[in-house]
């Protein structure tokens, strides 16, 4: 009744080719957005700030990042967790080179370096394709990770191997480091968040998105019509990694605090895997329903055994949650393979025809 | 020009130096190269076989081997015999095939091969929350002796030097040796053997000339949790069953790379030149780049080598059609 676009006629080119051409979505959106910016950091409570919001936005990131790899260039990567460590470790190791520079810069800088080794590591795609190449960016995922081991140059060579985040003021507050509060942390993230969420909603449906886009459905279809199958994988790869390294220096700046190797194994390569497909392949919507799905439901089936004061140790519990997140994985494979963000769109279509479904 | 050729013998001269230096050494390296590479190859054959028979790319072979071995291990702690414990995790292990095909493939025919590998590693999700909710998280060591394996050592005296054989070890490489021929005869002698072929060459023409698919799936799966039990049992006699196995049977996946996914010798050659390649780049190069190279050599030997052939030695190659 509420969803329809009967009257929202488009008057110029550019009404029509609007993100969102539909009104009810620009104002759900826009409730999202003002219950995300001001609504959360006023009522939330802290433990909800930095330990179900802020890990959610980064891996919203990390999972835009590699669905941009996996859902619209159609290149399987299971290197993301490493892609997120370069990055990571690129803006910790700028920073404490150029302790002035902005911090924000150099989150946005690190970036590069990510895009970088995911270029080198996607060269293989130009003669591989599909599960061969998902087995290479093991490669990646295994070196680097060596490499975070090996390499003391890129944690200043301290003792524990880890890499501690500095304090870095912005405008006068700590936005970084022990001293800034949750709500700080999660407003710089949900701001940098969107922002970059706004802009590879943009590119994908631009030049550059239509052109992964071709290479994805039939590559050699796509060569033949004249996309350039180097310019366009290798730009994926480095669109995608630039994103996971963003990722990576968000969550080892604003939420870790502090990190090693572990926090960019591989197991952090399959989760952000995980969320790509329970969110779908190829929507940026998907993305965030994804990493909402998996990093909040561990956290729900945590908290449903104090609820009945049940006894039951943490091990165990954990165990079970790893069986019921792969069940549920399974599940959603068999009931919807492109995931939530197909069913929301059904959804939203069945919202638009009812209550008349057959009256189209 | 001075440090390039010091470069140059560091890399390429001074690692022959030593190998030549010792030889029994090296003739040691390259036997325990034999036998890792070895279960790596076991490792790939069960994906191999399934792979063949479904296109369905099996993440789970690596905790399915733990599995295997932790049901074992923890039926002859329980009392029963070591015999019997055998026999009932190959029934173990024909149920999980059984209910796999059952529950998870069945169901998703004719998707995508991503969707099929996430369905496979969801799958490892679950076996590794169950096996630690019922077998417990910590290492257990398999019960080599009980089950008629020598665990001894003999020495063989060459070139001024020792080289050691653990009995486990030459046990395993004839045990593989007798797994990959009876999986050959298997293939090429019997009814179910050629069904097998038929299906990997061609699914729609196998179904049309009246083979099961379903049954052919539960088949290899059932062959390949088998191939995972001896995996499990010398592997587990070599170190502890434990879970980290795990990650190690990741480099599995290289040796596909090397092998082919669809090629049985494949996966032995292959497996065989990852296991010796890298036990010999880590000892003799590893020093140069600070050691623990093992982690990521076979990731980065199978990218290389990918660049040059993309199908894998022994794979097939593909004509692409519009």
């Amino acid at each position: 009744m509420l969803y329809r676009e009967a009257g929202q006629f488009k008057t110029s080119y550019s009404a029509d080719q609007a993100l969102l051409p539909i009104a009810q979505d620009r104002i759900g959106l826009l409730f999202i957005l003002v219950v995300a910016f001001i609504a959360l950091p006023m009522f939330a409570s802290d433990f909800f700030i930095s330990s179900i919001m802020i890990p959610f936005l980064v891996f919203s990131l990390a999972a835009i990042g590699l669905n941009i790899l996996m859902g619209y260039a159609g290149q399987l990567s299971l290197g993301t967790g490493a892609f997120m460590g370069v990055g990571a470790y690129s803006c910790y190791k700028i920073t404490s080179l150029f302790p002035d520079l902005n911090i924000l810069l150099v989150l946005f800088l690190s970036g590069f370096f990510s895009a970088g080794i995911g270029v080198v590591f996607g060269l293989p795609s130009l003669r591989i394709k599909g599960l061969y190449l998902a087995i290479t960016t093991l490669a990646a995922q295994f070196f680097l990770e060596w490499c975070f081991i090996r390499i003391g140059w890129l944690y200043n060579y301290n003792d524990s191997g880890a890499i501690e985040v500095p304090q870095r003021m912005l405008f006068g507050l700590a936005i970084t480091g022990p001293h800034a509060t949750p709500v700080t942390r999660y407003l710089v993230i949900l701001t940098i968040v969107s922002v970059m969420t706004l802009i590879a909603a943009n590119v994908l449906r631009g030049r550059i998105g239509r052109s992964w886009m071709m290479i994805r459905d039939m590559d050699i279809a796509a060569e033949l019509m004249g996309i350039r199958p180097l310019f366009s994988k290798l730009s994926a790869f480095a669109f995608s990694s630039y994103y996971c390294g963003v990722a990576g220096a968000l969550m080892v700046f604003f939420w870790l605090g502090s990190a090693e190797v572990e926090s960019f194994d591989i197991n952090h390569s399959f989760l952000i895997m995980f969320m790509v497909i329970i969110g779908g392949m190829g929507s940026l919507t998907g993305c965030f329903m994804g990493a909402a799905f998996i990093w909040v439901l561990p956290v729900i089936l945590r908290a449903i055994p104090p609820a009945f004061e049940l006894n039951i140790l943490a091990a165990t519990m954990e165990h079970v949650s790893s069986i019921i997140t792969g069940v549920l994985i399974i599940f959603f494979l068999i009931v919807e393979p492109h995931g939530l963000a197909r069913l929301w769109r059904v959804g939203k279509e069945k919202l638009r025809t009812w209550p008349f479904p057959y009256a189209t | 020009m001075e440090s390039f050729s010091a470069a140059l013998d560091l890399f390429f001269l001074s690692p022959f130096r030593e190998m030549t230096a010792l030889p029994d050494l090296l003739l040691q390296v390259i036997w325990e190269g034999f036998v890792s590479g070895i279960l790596y190859a076991l490792i790939a054959l069960g994906f191999v076989l399934i792979y063949k028979a479904s296109a369905v790319f099996n993440f789970a072979q690596g905790i399915m081997v733990v599995f295997a071995a932790l049901v074992l291990v923890s039926l002859f702690d329980l009392g029963v015999p070591a015999w019997l414990a055998l026999i009932l995790t190959i029934g173990v292990m024909g149920i999980l095939a059984l209910s796999i095909e059952r529950l998870v493939l069945r169901k998703l025919v004719n998707q995508h091969e991503a969707i099929l590998l996430m369905a496979t590693i969801g799958l490892t999700l679950v076996l590794k929350g169950a096996g630690q909710l019922v077998f417990g998280g910590e290492p257990k060591s398999m019960i080599t002796e009980e089950l008629g394996l020598s665990t001894g050592s003999s020495d063989w005296e060459v070139f001024d030097g020792i080289v050691i054989f653990q009995h486990i070890d030459i046990a395993a490489a004839v045990i593989a040796i007798i797994m990959v021929a009876a999986l050959a005869l298997f293939f090429s002698r019997t009814r179910i053997g050629r069904a097998l072929r038929a299906v990997a060459d061609d699914h729609q023409a196998a179904l049309s000339v009246g083979i099961s698919l379903n049954q052919i799936w539960a088949i290899v799966w059932f062959a390949s949790g088998i191939v995972a039990l001896v995996t499990g049992i010398m592997w587990g006699a070599r170190s502890d069953v434990s879970f980290a196995l795990e990650i190690i049977a990741l480099k599995a996946l290289a040796v596909l790379i090397l092998g082919g996914f669809t090629s049985v010798p494949g996966a032995i050659v292959g497996g065989l030149i990852v296991g010796i390649g890298e036990k010999l780049f880590e000892v003799y190069w590893g020093p140069i780049f600070g050691g623990g190279v093992e982690a990521w050599f076979a990731y980065v030997l199978a990218l290389i080598f990918l660049l040059f052939r993309p199908q894998g030695m022994f794979g097939e190659r593909h004509i692409e059609r519009i």
